[in-house]
């Protein structure tokens, strides 16, 4: 039986190292199907998250030479025969075992961001073409590859000054909601940080729903702030116009 | 002993999925503090899966809809076994439940007129299901986690609840350990509300994630409650048959909805063949009628032309797609096609996104250019604890339970899109009736220590054994045994086989051996996992035993017909004297006003 080599980073906080192992591929393997061999038969311990098997639920995040990827829609037969495949945990979090890191910091991220927002309180009438944009930022799973893979946070460890893409996607879809009447401008200038944003890119290249996190999501929200904080003109008739 | 950390809240919810949260919502909007426990982070639920709809009679496309048919609909389905009044409340509240959501920031697609649209489901009358292309539960579930986490309830994700503690016959906590650390943990509560989902790991292929090991059933079991129709367990129809990797993985039905035809290997549209005597009127008579509905339902125009036959409830076209494999007219993985690549491309890719990538990214099939093979999936459990319909209370003074957890609400057969709506309309009444409980209870219940530590022993056993089995080997025995003797169709025999090596099985959780610490230990907690997901098997086997009849989901070849005595008793589970009981019980009886609706 046609075999693959996996080289799987094996370990805590405090210390760690790659192990390799030798799985039985079977057609249309991905790398999850790999792990939970192993998990099964090998290794009972190995630290794993995953939930849909489906590319539906952002659980099994890791990074698969090198790149951050979905464990369960990466297929094996995409790499070349005989090649060894890495997989590692995400970098940008703290790690706590295996390949399962502590995002928890996403989720504190998120209690700062102002939800929606209405005094509409009949029944309400919202156009399709109204809210295809805003159905594009909810497709995000949380996988938080895009949090992992900014340079912002991955190489600056700007946790604490800069929401990340995610959250940037999230606040996105909340301004744009036909019916929310909030103002997030100030969020994003000051504890969202979205000056640290330079559009790399790399956010929208990773995101396994293909959102334009930055054309769509940032740019716009970065054209909201500097209306709002130095173009006193714009601000004004924006807030003429406003319901 | 001071080796778990302790905490304490008026409100304790066991689960966040779409039930969970709405309930921990609804206690803390009542002003008592709450806690939400968890097994996975927050948000990845089994309910973020869920793809087709929530089933809500708006009345935005079919202007004829309305609770009452939607409520005939879903007893129908349930075969009347239903809980009448889980039933009525349902079909009453889900539209308010819905409009809430979408004031909570939910952002579905819409009709024309700028309303909420719906589409067409199996065993739905009308065009009822509320939806956001085929990523329905994911704008559930992400909805109700914005609102929970701005309302201030205390979240502790990736933990485990392993045991519920009564001071007399009153709730008093619950004990678990975090996955990250290993720690121990001590929930104290004046009222508890289970919302953990459902079984499906107990079979080898399934739509469930690794969370479904059924631990809600197994702790109210555990705790004194009844278990209900448990031997109704819903194979979905349309699973993924290939690769080996994704089979069971669910194939959404609302595919069929959008006018997916199933075909066998001879490119027989064979579902006209199934349809039940009773409810064939109800169907298109020929492929043009089926056409002319199709064509009426995209261009969102009326039309008297019947609904496609792929649209029969899941039980029935899941026995179908079985026959005809079986009877050698399948797909070259063993699954049947399903095809709807008919239709212009853009709007498939549209209204099914999520199903053209699966297709595409793990099967290497393009569902616009041709069909798609799928096959039954063991996807959802009807039964689950009995519980009071208007608060959600079991048995156990102050443990409540809603979601999938709790029985009663399908009966014999659930209809599509009729599990989310069930989530958020009885996820508010548990919260709203936990927090009433719990507001109104005199003094603190207690917990005894001695309970404690012997529940951490015994969790602590395969760590500290020299010798043993592994986890994984007894997961897949379990497997093998229900899908092999409790599957889609059933007989005595085969059973009754089942049964006994369930109970050869469960001998051996005594001896079960892992390595390594407590720290993020998957193999530990498939120790813990695997007795609960044995507790449910037998339950399952059980009341599949004593059921001598066919009757919605649970077909018997021994008994093909349905018994008139059956049509009027609940299966019920339960323990006594540390052993697994059967009783039927009589179902509820229908007011006057509500048995009309059936005239
Ligand atoms: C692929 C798929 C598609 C579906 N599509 C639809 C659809 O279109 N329409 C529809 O109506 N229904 C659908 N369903 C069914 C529906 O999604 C589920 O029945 C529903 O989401 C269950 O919700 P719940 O809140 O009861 O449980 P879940 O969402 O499963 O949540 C259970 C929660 O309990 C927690 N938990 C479990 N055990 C423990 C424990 N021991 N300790 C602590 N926490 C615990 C889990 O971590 C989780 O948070 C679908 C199901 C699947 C699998
Ligand atoms: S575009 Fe901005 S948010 Fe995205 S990766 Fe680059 S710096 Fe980060
Ligand atoms: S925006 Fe995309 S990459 Fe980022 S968390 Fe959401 S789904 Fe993942
Ligand atoms: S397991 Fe859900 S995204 Fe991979």
């Amino acid at each position: 039986m046609a075999k693959v080599t996996l080289k799987v980073y094996r370990g805590d906080k405090e210390k760690g190292e790659f192990k390799t192992y030798e799985v039985p591929i079977e057609d249309g393997m991905v790398i999850l199907d790999a792990i939970h061999y192993i998990q099964a038969n090998i290794d009972n311990d190995i630290a794993v998250r995953w939930n849909c098997k489906a590319a539906k639920c952002g659980s099994c995040s890791a990074e698969v030479n090198g790149k951050p990827s979905l464990m369960c829609k990466t297929r094996l037969d995409r790499f070349a025969k005989d090649e060894v495949i890495t997989v590692q945990p995400l970098k940008t979090f703290p790690l706590i075992k295996d390949l399962v890191t502590d995002v928890s910091w996403n989720y504190e991220v998120n209690k700062h961001i102002t939800p929606l927002t209405s005094k509409d309180e009949g029944e309400w009438v919202i156009y399709q073409e109204d809210i295809e944009r805003v159905q594009e930022f909810r497709k995000c799973i949380e996988c938080f590859l895009c949090q992992d893979v900014c340079h912002v946070l991955r190489d600056h460890d700007k946790h604490a000054n800069f929401a990340g893409p995610r959250f940037l996607v999230r606040t996105a879809g909340l301004e744009m909601h036909p019916k929310d009447t909030a103002s997030r401008t100030k969020y994003l200038k000051e504890e969202g940080g979205i000056g640290y944003c330079n559009i790399t890119k790399c956010c929208t290249e990773v995101c396994p729903e293909e959102i334009h996190i930055t054309d769509n999501a940032i740019i716009p929200l970065k054209e909201r702030v500097v209306d709002d904080f130095y173009d006193p003109i714009a601000k004004f008739l924006k807030g003429l116009f406003k319901k | 002993m001071d080796n778990y950390k302790v905490i304490e809240h008026d409100v304790i919810v066991i689960g966040a999925g779409g039930a969970g949260l709405r309930a921990a919502i609804e206690a803390s909007a009542q002003g008592v503090s709450t806690g939400l426990v968890c097994k996975s982070l927050l948000g990845k639920a089994h309910t973020v899966m869920a793809e087709g709809g929530i089933a809500a009679a708006l009345a935005n496309v079919d202007s004829e809809d309305g609770w009452q048919t939607h409520f005939c609909d879903t007893m129908k389905g349930g075969k009347m076994l239903n809980n009448y009044r889980m039933a009525e409340l349902h079909a009453k509240e889900a539209p308010m439940r819905v409009k809430e959501l979408e004031k909570w920031g939910a952002v579905f697609d819409r009709t024309k007129d700028g309303k909420i649209l719906q589409r067409a489901f199996g065993g739905h009358k009308y065009k009822r299901l509320c939806h956001v292309g085929d990523r329905t539960g994911l704008e559930l579930i992400r909805t109700l986690q914005d609102k929970g986490v701005h309302q201030g309830i205390n979240v502790y994700m990736e933990c485990t609840i392993t045991k519920l503690f009564k001071d007399g016959d009153t709730i008093s906590g619950a004990f678990g350990y975090y996955r990250n650390s290993g720690e121990y943990v001590l929930f104290k509560a004046k009222a508890i509300v289970l919302a953990t989902g459902g079984v499906g790991k107990s079979f080898s292929v399934t739509s469930n994630s690794w969370e479904y090991t059924g631990d809600g059933h197994a702790l109210a079991y555990e705790a004194g409650c009844d278990l209900i129709d448990m031997e109704f367990l819903q194979f979905h129809p349309t699973g993924m048959v290939w690769p080996p990797g994704v089979k069971g993985i669910l194939v959404t039905e609302g595919v069929r909805g959008e006018g997916g035809i199933l075909r066998n290997n001879k490119n027989e549209r064979f579902m006209f063949k199934y349809l039940p005597e009773s409810t064939r009127h109800e169907f298109a008579e020929t492929e043009a009628e089926a056409s002319q509905w199709l064509e009426a339902t995209l261009n969102l125009t009326k039309s008297t032309a019947r609904r496609p036959p792929e649209l029969s409830t899941r039980d029935n076209v899941a026995r179908a797609i079985y026959t005809e494999v079986k009877e050698g007219r399948g797909s070259p993985h063993g699954g049947v096609f399903l095809d709807i690549s008919y239709q212009d491309s853009n709007r498939i890719k549209q209204k099914l996104p999520s199903m053209y990538h699966q297709f595409k990214e793990l099967a290497d099939v393009d569902i616009t250019a041709g069909p798609m093979e799928v096959g039954p999936t063991a996807h959802y459990i009807m039964g689950g604890v009995r519980v009071d319909a208007d608060t959600a209370q079991s048995k156990v003074k102050g443990l409540f339970a809603c979601g999938e957890v709790s029985g009663g609400m399908h009966g014999a057969n659930r209809l599509g899109g009729n599990s989310l709506s069930d989530l958020i309309v009885f996820g508010a009444r548990a919260g709203l009736h936990a927090a009433n409980y719990a507001k109104e209870l005199k003094g603190k219940p207690s917990i005894n220590g001695k309970e404690i530590e012997a529940e951490i022993t015994d969790l602590e056993r395969p760590l500290n054994a020299q010798s043993g089995q592994n986890p994984y080997d007894l997961h897949k025995e379990l497997n093998h045994i229900m899908s092999t003797y409790v599957g889609i169709f059933r007989e005595e025999n085969d059973l009754v086989t089942g049964l006994d090596k369930l109970v050869e099985l469960n001998k051996k959780l005594d001896n079960l051996k892992v390595v390594n610490n407590r720290t993020y230990n998957p193999g530990w907690h498939m120790c813990r996992d695997l007795k609960n997901m044995l507790i449910c098997s037998m339950a399952i086997t059980k009341s599949a035993l004593s059921r001598k009849e066919s009757r919605g989901a649970h077909s018997r070849l021994d008994y093909t017909e349905t018994d008139k005595e059956l049509s009027k008793v609940n299966s019920a589970v339960f323990k006594q004297d540390g052993e697994m009981k059967l009783e039927h019980t009589p179902t509820l009886s229908m007011p006057e006003e509500l048995a009309k609706l059936f005239n």
